[in-house]
């Protein structure tokens, strides 16, 4: 279980997140959704300890990680999906997922990792990791080095982001497994129906604040019939 | 041959290099070994330090290896190596210096080698430097590579550089001829005091003629590097330099490009980026578990690979 309590993260004089509480359970898939703006981004960097937070602490099953760094929280099973995968030179698809599972896979192992996000393994396993991959294809080896870890959390920061709609809905087919399969923790940045209506459960977070949180069915009624609240708001922090 | 020279040996090449059946190994100055074959003939010179190594014209396939060990400290050696490879011939050329010097004296190596290139022949070429030992003693090598293409033919050269070498000035140069290609990937990491300058002079003299010229380097600790590439496009040819370096610590890099197009049909192409490892990449690796520094470990080996 993951506790968020009482969060603050403030930048430029502005209120990012104001004073976030939140519980996240084993087996239950979340979607953190809002406006551009409204913190949802940053609250999840905070849970991975890519930014740190002003106040607030972070328990992992009762242990306090606030001011655990990147990797200690990645080996305690909390793995995160980039908004904007990484490019490497030099470094191939087989090489992060090795990295990702802390084993030495065989090509076939790699093979089965790369199926679940719809890559035809063989293709890809020996690519770089650079500009040559599409970003559609870019955003799936995400994923897969996440799903390849076998989370305990697995957090995705906004995956529609960056990539077609075509590519998009095949994606959601992804998450769906995810929601089937899973047995830990998961948590969804999005703005997108498709991953809403997956979720157990829905948070809109609105400037900073959670506005409110519940049932994907409560959720989705409140959000549907209240389109402004997902209206951008270009000027502010995401 | 001793413990230290199998080792240096090792260092350059690997175990199946040094099966093949043409080679000379040249150690503290002098040649130890060599051997011809039908195809390849490799001939001391009479006149200088240095072999001449011709390759049969249409030549389908051949390996040779010509290693250079230094182990004797105070040494400067200079040596010419020159290879002619024959019309339509298809050879590998592995190279490479290893200097052990655990005394006080400097120990320099500066091979020169010139490669002349018929109509439609290939050329794989690979070097490897190499330094090592405990003495104050720098370890100076200094590699000229001439490469001159006739019409047709292609080479590769992969050039490496890992630690150990005190000074180095690598000096490539190209004349390339119609309808040519070559490729040049350098990889150098520094470290401590080294210093390391790389100037690729490439002249594309005819049409279609084109090169393709990528340095991958690290400069770590208070090391420094210089990148000079010097491209002219005489013809309707094809040029694309990139520059890639990561520093750390104190390191620094200098990368100076100079593209020339003096033919309205040239087109020519500098790239250079010069910078820390991006902050992204270590908080990837190290979201999947590594830590700062295995991740830099991880980019940095991906990187040189």
């Amino acid at each position: 279980m993951l506790e968020i309590k009482d969060i603050c993260f403030e930048r430029d004089h502005k209120k990012i997140l104001d004073h976030i509480s939140l519980s996240l359970e084993e087996e239950k898939f979340y979607v953190i959704t809002g406006p551009n703006g409204s913190g949802k981004s940053t609250l999840a960097k905070i849970i991975m300890g890519i930014v740190k937070p002003d106040s607030g602490q972070i328990l992992w099953n009762g242990e306090d990680i606030t001011s655990l760094g990147v990797d200690e929280r990645a080996k305690k099973g909390i793995s995160f999906a980039f908004q904007q995968p990484v490019r490497f030179k030099g470094i191939t698809v087989f090489d992060l997922l090795n990295i990702a599972t802390g084993k030495k896979l065989n090509k076939k192992e790699a093979c089965t990792i790369l199926s679940k996000v719809g890559l035809c393994a063989l293709e890809y396993v020996d690519r770089e990791i650079n500009a040559s991959l599409s970003g559609g294809e870019l955003k799936r080896i995400e994923i897969a080095t996440v799903i390849a870890r076998n989370p305990k959390m697995a957090i995705f920061d906004e995956p529609e982001a960056g990539i077609d709609l075509w590519s998009f809905q095949n994606l959601t087919e992804v998450f769906k497994d995810l929601e089937k399969e899973s047995q830990g923790i998961t948590l969804v940045i999005s703005h997108q129906e498709r991953i809403l209506k997956i979720a157990d459960q829905i948070i809109l977070l609105e400037q900073g604040k959670v506005k409110q949180a519940g049932s994907k069915e409560d959720m989705l009624k409140l959000i549907l019939q209240e389109p402004k609240c997902c209206q951008r708001k270009e000027s502010e922090h995401e | 041959m001793n413990d230290t020279d199998k080792r240096l040996l090792n260092e350059i090449s690997d175990s199946e290099t040094q099966k093949v059946d043409a080679y000379n190994i040249r150690k503290n100055g002098k040649s130890i070994d060599r051997k011809s074959n039908p195809f390849v003939q490799i001939l001391p010179k009479k006149d200088n330090q240095g072999i001449d190594i011709y390759v049969k014209e249409n030549t389908l396939l051949s390996v040779v290896h010509i290693p250079v060990i230094l182990t004797e400290s105070g040494l400067t050696d200079v040596v010419y190596n020159d290879f002619h490879v024959g019309k339509n011939a298809n050879v590998i050329i592995l190279a490479g210096c290893g200097v052990h010097n655990d005394a006080h004296k400097d120990t320099e190596h500066d091979g020169i080698h010139r490669f002349y290139l018929e109509e439609n022949a290939k050329v794989k070429y690979i070097e490897k430097h190499y330094g090592e030992g405990s003495g104050k003693g720098k370890k100076i090598l200094n590699p000229v590579t001439e490469i001159y293409m006739k019409s047709g033919s292609s080479m590769t050269m992969d050039t490496t550089q890992i630690k150990g070498v005190d000074t180095t000035e690598r000096k490539t140069i190209g004349v390339l001829e119609s309808n040519t290609t070559l490729v040049i990937n350098e990889k150098i990491l520094t470290e401590g005091h080294q210093k390391a300058k790389t100037i690729f002079q490439v002249d594309l003299n005819g049409d279609n003629a084109s090169t393709h010229v990528t340095s991958r380097s690290v400069a770590t600790e208070n090391s420094y590097q210089e990148f000079i590439s010097d491209i002219t496009g005489n013809a309707a040819s094809y040029a694309h330099v990139e520059c890639d370096a990561i520093i750390k610590e104190n390191g620094q890099v200098k990368a100076i490009p100079k593209i020339y197009a003096k033919n309205p049909d040239a087109n020519l192409i500098h790239e250079a980026a010069i910078g820390k490892i991006a902050g992204e990449q270590l908080m990837k690796l190290m979201s999947l578990g590594l830590n700062e520094k295995e991740a830099e470990d991880v980019i940095i080996k991906g990187f040189l690979k």
